[in-house]
């Protein structure tokens, strides 16, 4: 007696040699989509409980980035403005805008506003602002065109093969250390030829160690 | 080469033959499906399984607590950071290459011997490299990252550190593994079809015919399976010795006094076949009894485990002397005091209970009667399984413990999680061991098949 229909020699042939190019395809997809932003969230434009616009702000009125973001150049940590940097203008223009109801009620209360961070790197890594920003990495070669975000978003994946694209070849990425504050910058042509000279100049180390991040 | 040229010498030799006489080609089939189609469940199957599963819950219980709470619930801490886990690992994968030996070795080599042990100890390479594979992943701490070992696209531009035998571990125990299962698995392709066609209820018949993938026993079958075989034999080869061979280099690579030797290789290969052997006495001795299979598992072959385990123990002894000898031959202070420590430190005790389990107390096997004797057999088998153990227990902790700096030295405890994860793979190893028993032909029956043939031809059947 038969067991099996005979259309199981098929579906035995189709599935073990299938096994392999079924594993290969879930493989692939799995790593798009660990690469795309649905699970980034880059290019993803994040809520506030203010709808601060760099764009408006860093863009279009020009303030520098470190008239709010202080200790950039110091620090680790670039650092948030407290509301009372906010209200340097807002007690003055704006006062009775509805929309900066929450800025004025954190004046008032004392209580800062808890603002969604956008560019977060997981403990585990030792990141330095200051030694970025003073050896001629520019703001917005890691956050994007800020100045032309009405509200905030990850320019970048962080992702740890991201840090070592520039930490492999800076060449690429470095720029005069006057333009680095600059919202509007656009890479110029002879960007390796500047890169290699700058390198150079400001003593870049290429640091790809562990221990240079994960220490 | 001739099969039947080797056949007469070993026939000749010995006074027991590797089956005893008396069966033809039917009831060789017979006895060996009936302990999976015949006769129901045994009441000491239910017995034994429930106490094997008990042990396996044990070991989800303790692995569960061990993914929440992390590894310090184990006794490992610096400077001992490497513990239970490392050595019940290195034991497990140790065990584990009796049956790669047996079946692709001995399989070329063409002794007969090995046709009626070769499908469980192969089993049990299987379920002993499952156990063996669980330590080093739950030891990472972060065991649900384990695909970080394997090279692989990843938005870290990471790979592994090559350069780390850790790594090199990872391929030789997956490809083991790998190899071992389809080793197993084609070897059974037959013998399932045997029991596709006897089964009688439905189940089995459709779970039996699919796993026997379409055998009919046809000569082109019969043709690519021998050779599928051999190429699989060959494959599996160089892995008895490549094996634990690069499991040893996880130790001498490193510049750890009683680590850094060159006798590791050789000496952990021969080490892991001599466990392997004892674990399949200790696991053959009751499957003939309880089958009643000592027409087929004769003491021609429980004779010859022993004097293999015999040869690989001496090997294991002259490499205890080397490390000893070359530790003083050497003039280097640090490998001097490991030795002096091992005898005499803190751990002494179980330094000189490896010695008398691993060397002195298997060379009564020396005496034909012991050979002769299933009971002593077995207990010799057990003693080395433990001796083999606390060779890993000596070489792990005892070296890590005295490191270079005396202000570094410390103690290894191994806690109640320790014990309870060690006891509990032995229940995942029993666990698989009983249901293959329950599930399929513990013995090979269309190798046993052909022996009846052969051994007919030269002796007319009683």
């Amino acid at each position: 007696m038969q067991i099996f229909h005979h259309s199981t020699n098929t579906i035995s042939r189709v599935s073990i040699y299938g096994a392999v190019f079924i594993l290969a395809l879930l493989g692939g997809v799995l790593y798009a989509i660990e690469l795309s932003p649905i699970y980034t969230r880059v290019n993803e434009a994040r809520e506030q409980p203010v709808p601060f616009s760099h764009k408006h702000h860093a863009g279009e009125l020009g303030i520098d980035c470190r008239y709010c973001h202080t200790t950039v150049e110091k620090s680790s940590f670039a650092g948030l403005p407290p509301t009372q940097t906010c209200m340097t203008c807002h007690s003055q223009i704006w006062t009775n805008a509805p929309m900066l109801e929450p800025v004025r009620a954190s004046y008032r209360d004392d209580k800062s506003i808890a603002w969604t961070r956008v560019n977060a790197l997981p403990d585990f890594v030792y990141f330095d602002h200051s030694i970025h920003v003073s050896k001629g990495i520019g703001c917005t070669t890691c956050h994007g065109q800020v100045g032309e975000m009405p509200l905030t978003w990850k320019a970048n994946t962080l992702y740890m093969s991201w840090c070592l694209d520039c930490h492999r070849q800076p060449e690429k990425y470095v720029r005069e250390k006057s333009k680095v504050f600059d919202p509007g910058y656009v890479t110029p042509a002879n960007q390796m030829e500047l890169g290699a000279r700058l390198v150079k100049e400001y003593k870049i180390h290429s640091l790809t160690d562990c221990s240079t991040c994960h220490r | 080469m001739d099969p039947e040229g080797s056949q007469t010498p070993i026939e000749s030799t010995s006074a027991h033959p590797i089956i005893e006489p008396g069966y033809t080609l039917g009831t060789v089939t017979d006895k060996i499906s009936s302990i999976v189609l015949g006769r129901g469940t045994s009441k000491g199957w239910i017995f034994g399984f429930a106490i094997a599963f008990s042990l396996l819950m044990l070991l989800n219980f303790t692995v569960g607590y061990l993914l929440i709470k992390g590894v310090g619930i184990w006794g490992i801490n610096i400077p001992v950071g490497w513990g239970f886990a490392i050595v019940n690992f290195v034991w497990w994968i140790g065990i584990g290459h009796a049956g790669t030996l047996i079946s692709a070795i001995l399989l070329l080599l063409r002794q007969q011997w090995r046709t009626s042990i070769n499908r469980f100890a192969e089993a049990m390479t299987l379920f002993a490299v499952a156990c063996a594979g669980m330590f080093p992943l739950l030891h990472m701490g972060r065991p649900w990252l384990f695909f970080w070992l394997m090279p692989y696209p990843n938005p870290m531009w990471l790979w592994p550190q090559f350069r780390s035998p850790l790594v090199w571990d990872v391929f030789a125990v997956s490809t083991y593994a790998t190899v071992s299962l389809l080793f197993w698995f084609v070897g059974l392709v037959p013998d399932l079809a045997t029991l596709r066609d006897r089964a009688r209820n439905r189940a089995a018949k459709v779970v039996y015919g699919i796993l026997a993938m379409g055998w009919r026993g046809s000569a082109v079958h019969w043709s690519r399976y021998e050779t599928a075989s051999i190429l699989l034999a060959g494959l599996a080869t160089p892995l008895v010795v490549s094996v634990h061979t690069v499991v040893s280099f996880d130790f001498s690579v490193a510049q750890v006094a009683g680590w850094h030797t060159t006798i590791f290789p050789p000496y952990f290969v021969a080490g892991a076949i001599y466990s392997g052997f004892a674990m399949v006495m200790t696991l053959a001795i009751p499957i003939r009894k309880f089958y009643n299979l000592e027409d087929f598992i004769t003491m021609r072959h429980l004779g010859n485990m022993a004097k293999v385990m015999l040869a690989t123990g001496l090997i294991v002894a002259y490499g205890y002397m080397m490390e000893t000898f070359m530790a003083f031959y050497s003039g280097n202070p640090f490998d001097r005091f490991l030795i002096i420590n091992r005898m005499t430190g803190p751990y002494a005790f179980f330094y000189w209970l490896l010695i008398a389990c691993n060397i002195v107390i298997p060379q009564i096997m020396w005496l034909r009667s012991v050979r002769n004797n299933v009971a002593i057999l077995f207990v010799i088998s057990l003693i080395v399984n433990v001796g083999m153990w606390l060779e890993r227990f000596v070489i792990v902790v005892i070296s890590l413990h005295r490191d270079f700096l005396p202000s570094s030295w410390g103690m290894y405890y191994p806690t109640r999680w320790d014990w309870a994860t060690y006891v509990g793979t032995i229940g995942l190893f029993l666990t698989l061991l009983f249901l293959f028993i329950r599930f399929l032909p513990v013995i090979s029956i269309y190798e046993m098949r052909s022996l009846v043939e052969e051994t007919d031809e030269e002796k007319p059947k009683k």
